[in-house]
């Protein structure tokens, strides 16, 4: 998995301006602040407990990544818009390198958890503050999106995917989703499936035009919803 | 040598014994294990139940006086059948019911397929029949069941039919980790392997014996006489052959005309794609509106169950179908095969032949309707072939670590095993006789824990040691699981098609036509049509409940390239190819459009000598071209493809991107990619080099999609990945991880695990060809004829006009074809 930093894109959302990193990581310089979403950490050894040993690489992996993306922006807050945890004792199963490594994430930020549904009720030794939902600006974090539209909603949960299709090949990527009001980011967790934005469960949150902002290798592409399969 | 009943048998149906039912009696009596090598019409499933039959008989006599003393008749299973299809089972149990009939012998037949009831099941763990007739994932179910000592402990024979078919295959590695089991539970056991003509029968030899831990061991053989020689009619018009397209339109007049003349016609085409146009072209010119029909692996299993049924009851007079129709019960009226496109293999044709006539001394009919001009040679040369009685070799692979992983799994689901036992047994079956014990060690290990270097899932272990030190199943569930996921035909993810009418919105109600591979689905757009189940249909969307499509009325479809059933052209036969192309003394056996097309480009380039390789460059529009020639099959040329433009591209030459057929290779590029010296000479020498396999092979297999299909391929057979889960059985489709993710993060934290390994073997021989791309490498080195070319030369115009390409990564480019094919064919073959 590559992380390159060149060419982010900025957008505007509801009056903020985020830069949408290829890592799928959204930046907030106004308020020095990075956001990640669906990090999922232990998914795999979730599975082994029930007998299906996917490489027990994840949370190394996405570990790595946001220790990338944090050297790059050096945010004071780290905001995880929830699901963190792919289960409610998946902290618990941590190997010491992995507390290591977030413990070093957590030293030179200030970390906000937001409760997800995986993860309803993140461990208070993780440091930071703990909470449902975080304003900034003119912002709101929150994990779930709102079935009622609220500006400036930041959420995660639905681990939006989108893919175009040309020359009788299609490429499928995570991706960000915004109208300019709201949005939704991408799973950043190693393991986190996806979901099309053509889904209701996405669509139907956006009453107007939107866009889906697809990771690529090194850039981030806008692609208009209409365009997007 | 016949016991009486059976020679009044034989004499009551007016038969004789064939000298080879006799030689396979008398290798029973011997209690040899032997091949049967015989063709179609043979009577050879007869002649590998014979024995049985006979013992059968005796013992039953035995047994009747035994019962009268007083003791009851303890049933045991005394054969075991196996076939690829269980609808072949099915059939042979039927067959077998008249001689058991006719000859009033208590015998019981049963078969054991996915179909049959959970009841039946039971009792036949329990009462086996004295003959049960299954597949090789039944038989691997049985054996992981902790009845199997007591099912298979009195069993004298095994009787593998279409041996061929399933050996040299991952069906064929989880059929003979199974023999080495039956092996251990019932010692002694003999085997009879039946098999079409092979070119070379020693591999399945082997199949057949326990192989030693030193040497090898043959089975006997005995090849039966061959029967008459095919009547092989080839298609040819002296005004007209296309030059590029798989599709024969322009020869569908022919083929209507064949199925005329003939009873009931098998029409077999190599795509599921080709399979619809056909059907299409076929309806358009069916004036007398003969009842044709369509089969194919798409189609939904009812459709395809209606027209076998019609078939059988002769009430069909052509089929069109694919490879699903290459092997299967016989239909007696079947009187004429016609092959459209290209054989791909000479085996294959042998194969597609004797579906017509089951009788021995008649010749079989079929009539070979080429596409465009190289499948012309490819025709001639498969024609050639099978009338000489050469056939296609098979690069033997060896036994797949994902199979291991399964076969381990179940054998721990029948009873603790002891590691060093269970690799002793494994290693004496053909496929894994050369099985390392680190490797054996790894996948159990695989099995037990996932095998990672971090270990991390100790405490969820699936296998753990007992105290005498064997590996016992860990929880009583995971046998459940073995059963719902065993198997090792992996589909690739489909999607359903459903039909809908007009001006509802995709996702509302739909009758379902059948599957579709879901990365075909994934690069439509909506108002996309394509060609399916005999009509054109539009593209709607994709919800999560399928495909959504609606008919319409446009004949311009675009064509599918649905993937289903695509075969490499064989080595063996690409050989062949080479050899006729550069043999300029027989071309006149070609139609005349061929014939020039081959003495125009020996005047325009070169007709390469055998064993070369012709690179041409020329530039066309504003771009270069490198075209070659290596005939390897599109797999492999794919796979040069990609690694040639990563060379071009480190060589600065800007490569814009590549198209691959059967037969050539062509490449794009911004700057011209042969030098002025030596007309190129060194320089095609350097980008032909072999080391192209290391590094650059390495780091674009990480890319590769195919590459990540094989992964997922032996993650769900070796049981990383689950198909099913008891309770809930989800489709392939709703897997709650990707394959491809987990792919990413194993290769980046720990490149040399099993399964990666696992992988690699398996591209090899796979999807990617790369083991036969090497051979070619080495073959051509230093045997390299470049041309630079002021234009297009003749032999490049079909690849120039393949549709199908891969683009560079980075250089995507869209401008690739615009020109018109008549203009390039004239540029080709201008002579001045």
């Amino acid at each position: 998995m590559r992380c390159v930093w060149n060419n982010d894109l900025l957008i505007d959302v509801n009056g903020e301006t985020l830069l949408l990193d290829a890592c799928g990581a959204a930046f907030s310089a106004a308020h020095s602040t990075l956001i990640f979403s669906d990090l999922h950490f232990e998914k795999g050894s979730s599975y082994a407990r029930g007998r299906q040993f996917l490489p027990p690489y994840d949370t190394t992996n996405t570990l790595l990544r946001m220790a990338r993306a944090v050297a790059r922006h050096n945010p004071a807050r780290i905001i995880a818009l929830g699901d963190s945890f792919h289960d409610r004792d998946a902290a618990d199963r941590l190997g010491p390198e992995e507390r290591g490594m977030l413990d070093a994430l957590a030293a030179g930020a200030q970390f906000v958890w937001i409760a997800g549904n995986h993860d309803p009720h993140p461990p208070a030794w993780l440091g930071g503050d703990i909470t449902e939902i975080f304003r900034m600006g003119g912002l709101t974090f929150r994990h779930e999106p709102l079935a009622a539209f609220e500006p400036g909603e930041v959420a995660g949960h639905l681990h939006p995917c989108a893919s175009v299709a040309k020359w009788g090949r299609s490429v499928r990527r995570r991706c960000f989703v915004s109208d300019g009001l709201r949005m939704i980011l991408p799973s950043f967790g190693a393991y986190t499936g996806g979901l099309d934005v053509g889904e209701a469960a996405i669509a139907s949150l956006f009453a107007g035009p939107f866009h889906a902002y697809m990771l690529g290798n090194s850039r981030v592409y806008a692609i208009p919803r209409r365009v997007a399969v | 040598m016949l016991p009486p009943e059976f020679l009044q048998w034989f004499a009551s149906r007016g038969w004789q014994p064939r000298a080879h039912q006799l030689a396979l009696l008398d290798h029973a009596a011997r209690g040899e294990s032997v091949l049967l090598v015989a063709p179609t019409g043979g009577g050879k499933t007869l002649a590998g139940f014979l024995p049985t039959l006979i013992d059968l008989a005796g013992r039953h006599a035995f047994k009747l006086s035994a019962s009268r003393a007083g003791r009851s008749r303890k049933s045991s299973l005394h054969t075991l059948y196996i076939s690829p299809l269980k609808a072949l089972a099915v059939d042979v149990a039927r067959n077998l019911d008249a001689p058991i009939a006719e000859m009033n012998l208590a015998v019981m037949v049963e078969t054991r397929t996915g179909d049959t009831s959970a009841a039946r099941r039971q009792r036949q763990r329990h009462t086996p029949p004295d003959i049960l007739l299954t597949t090789p994932e039944q038989l691997g179910l049985l054996l992981a069941h902790p009845r199997a000592p007591q099912m298979f402990e009195n069993l004298k024979t095994v009787v593998l039919d279409e041996l061929h078919a399933l050996a040299n295959s991952k069906r064929g590695d989880l059929l003979a980790l199974g023999l080495a089991r039956l092996s251990t539970l019932a010692p002694g056991h003999r085997r009879v392997g039946l098999s079409a003509t092979v070119k070379d029968p020693a591999p399945l030899q082997r199949f057949l014996m326990p192989q030693p831990m030193e040497g090898e061991a043959l089975s006997a053989i005995v090849i039966a006489k061959g029967g008459a020689k095919p009547r092989i009619e080839i298609s040819a018009s002296d005004s007209y052959v296309p030059w590029a397209g798989h599709l024969a339109r322009h020869a569908m007049l022919d083929v209507m005309a064949a199925i005329h003349d003939a009873k009931t016609a098998l029409i077999f085409v190599n795509t599921r794609s080709q399979a619809e146009r056909t059907f299409q072209e076929l309806w358009a010119v069916n004036d007398s509106n003969l009842p044709i029909a369509l089969h194919h692996g798409s189609l939904a299993i009812e459709q395809r169950r209606k027209v076998e049924a019609a078939m059988a009851r002769g009430a069909l007079r052509a089929v069109v179908c694919t490879s699903t129709l290459d092997l299967g019960i016989d239909w007696g009226a079947v009187d004429k095969v016609i092959c459209i496109g290209a054989p791909k293999g000479a085996a294959r044709l042998v194969q597609r032949i004797g579906r017509a006539n089951h009788r021995l001394d008649e010749p079989s009919a079929a009539l070979l309707v080429p596409a465009n001009r190289f499948e012309v040679l490819e025709c001639h040369a498969a024609r050639d072939a099978v009338l000489a009685g050469e056939l296609d070799g098979e690069r033997q692979k060896a036994g797949g670590l994902d199979v291991l992983a399964q076969h381990v799994l179940g054998t721990a689901c029948a009873a603790p095993f002891d590691a060093t036992a269970l690799f002793m047994e494994v290693r004496s079956a053909s496929p894994y006789a050369h099985l390392t014990r680190e490797d054996f060690d790894a996948v159990v290990e695989f099995v037990a824990t996932g095998g990672y270097a971090l270990r991390r899932y100790d405490r969820y272990a699936r296998l753990r040691k007992n105290d005498q030190g064997r590996y016992r199943l860990a929880h009583p569930r995971l046998a459940q699981e073995y059963r719902l996921n065993a198997g090792v035909i992996v589909e690739d993810p489909m999607v359903e098609i459903r039909l809908q009418s007009k001006g509802r919105p995709a996702g509302a109600g739909g009758r379902k036509l059948g599957e579709l591979e879901e990365y075909f689905i994934e690069q439509l757009s909506p108002g996309d049509t394509f060609v399916f189940a005999g009509d054109v249909l539009r593209f709607e969307g994709l919800r999560e409940t399928g495909a959504f499509v609606t008919k319409t009325s446009d004949p311009n479809a675009q064509i599918p390239s649905y993937n289903g059933g695509k075969f490499p052209l064989s080595t063996f036969l690409a050989q062949r190819v080479r050899e006729m192309v550069s043999a300029p003394e027989g071309w006149h056996k070609l139609p005349e459009p061929v014939q020039e097309w081959l003495k125009i480009q020996e005047w325009r380039s070169v007709i390469p000598k055998p064993g070369q390789l012709l690179v041409e460059t020329f530039p066309r529009g504003n771009r270069h071209y490198l075209v070659c020639y290596p005939f390897e099959g599109r797999l492999a040329h794919q796979t040069l493809g990609m690694l040639l433009t990563r060379r071009l591209e480190r060589g600065r030459y800007h490569p814009l991107g590549f198209v691959a057929n059967e037969y050539a290779l062509a490449v794009w590029a911004a700057k011209d990619m042969s030098s002025e010296k030596d007309g190129g000479n060194a320089n095609m020498d350097a980008l032909f080099d072999e080391d192209m396999l290391g590094d650059d092979l390495d780091n674009w297999l990480a890319e590769s999609n195919l590459y990540k299909r094989t992964f997922r391929n032996c993650a769900i057979i070796a049981g990383l990945i689950q198909r099913r889960f008891p309770g809930k059985e989800k489709s392939s489709r709703q897997v709650t991880f990707s394959s491809d993710l987990i792919y990413d993060v194993l290769r980046e934290h720990e490149p040399d695990h099993v399964l990666l390994r696992a992988t690699y073997q398996d591209a090899g021989t796979g999807l990617l060809d790369i083991a036969r791309l090497g051979d070619m490498l080495a073959r051509v080195k230093k045997r390299i004829v470049t041309r630079r070319l002021d234009r297009v030369s003749p032999l490049a115009v079909p690849a120039l006009l393949e549709i199908s390409r891969e683009m560079v990564a980075g250089a995507v480019d869209e401008a690739i074809l615009h020109e018109n094919e008549d203009a390039l064919i004239r540029d080709a073959m201008r002579v001045e």
